[in-house]
């Protein structure tokens, strides 16, 4: 019978990848465990359980011990964590919010994250995205779910410099967008005397 | 395209938003009281506001949040919006 592995949906982009110019630098962040969180009320006992402060400003994420805290709408987030397994996660995440009337899901399988770093990344992610990414206002810290190339994603800012973006994207849409980036990035890209 | 202004994003392109019919049509009273002809109108009809007309949207490529607007349907132009806990926005 067939071994059946694991394997990471870009695994067969990494080359194109490695290939990218220094302006233009695109990895696939290593799998990470993401819960989404439903709440109504935000107080000092849910930051307490948590180990963190969820965000309430919209657009904004904040780093929640190794991993991060992502604002979703008024009464959702996204809590990812690089060091626990998706169900502990899930289970720590449940526990703290339950008896304050939440919710957490394990949407691990959900998204895949994506690395953007250099000088070129904004003008890459302006070739499909409407919004604002200048670092005046979308400094590190903030977020934005929209769409990219048409595809739906969260973008979190890393730096202050507009330099270094990660992309939450669906795993099926992973590859779609794998591709869509590099076809942006190709006029960043220098192509070797023939 | 025109910006939508979420309530709670911000704006954002128009293609991010989906539309929800009329808002404020509220769910009757007693529903099993309503004759066959009332539950329909309570289903299907709608004003057909030449003007200013107030709209349910979902930001659904954002936040995945409902939210209310006037929208004036002879220019396409909002001219506010506000959260659904908010009270019905005065309208002509
Ligand atoms: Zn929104």
């Amino acid at each position: 019978m067939a071994e059946l592995l694991r394997t990471h949906p870009l695994e067969a982009w990494t080359a194109a990848f490695e290939r990218l110019p220094d302006t233009v630098r695109i990895a696939a962040e290593p799998y990470v465990a993401m819960v989404d969180v439903r709440l109504g009320t935000v107080g000092p006992g849910a930051s307490t359980a948590l180990g963190v402060d969820l965000p309430t400003a919209p657009n904004t994420w904040v780093p929640a011990g190794a991993g991060r805290a992502v604002w979703l709408g008024p009464d959702e987030w996204l809590l990812t964590s690089p060091t626990e397994a998706p169900e502990e996660l899930e289970g720590r995440v449940r526990a703290a919010v339950v008896g304050l009337g939440g919710s957490a899901t394990d949407v691990s399988a959900q998204r895949i994250g994506l690395r953007l770093a250099g000088a070129r990344v904004r003008d890459v992610l302006a070739r499909g995205c409407s919004i604002d990414l200048h670092p005046r206002v979308f400094g590190r810290g903030s977020s934005a779910q929209t769409t990219l190339g048409q595809a739906g994603v969260v973008l979190l800012a890393l730096s202050d410099a507009g330099d270094d973006v990660a992309v939450l994207v669906r795993s099926s849409f992973a590859g779609y967008l794998a591709d869509w980036l590099l076809d942006a990035a190709l006029e960043f890209t220098t192509t070797p005397d023939r | 395209m025109q910006l939508i202004a979420c309530p709670w994003c911000g704006p954002r392109e128009e293609v991010e938003f989906s539309y929800g019919g009329q808002a404020h049509v509220p769910y009757p009273d007693s529903p099993a009281e309503l004759s066959d002809e009332q539950w329909a109108h309570y289903v299907f009809h709608r004003d057909n506001t030449r003007g200013r007309f107030a709209e349910r949207w979902n930001h659904s490529a954002g936040c995945r949040r409902w939210f209310n607007a006037i929208r004036d349907t002879a220019t396409y132009r909002f001219e506010r919006v506000y959260r659904l806990d908010d009270p019905k926005s005065v309208t002509p």
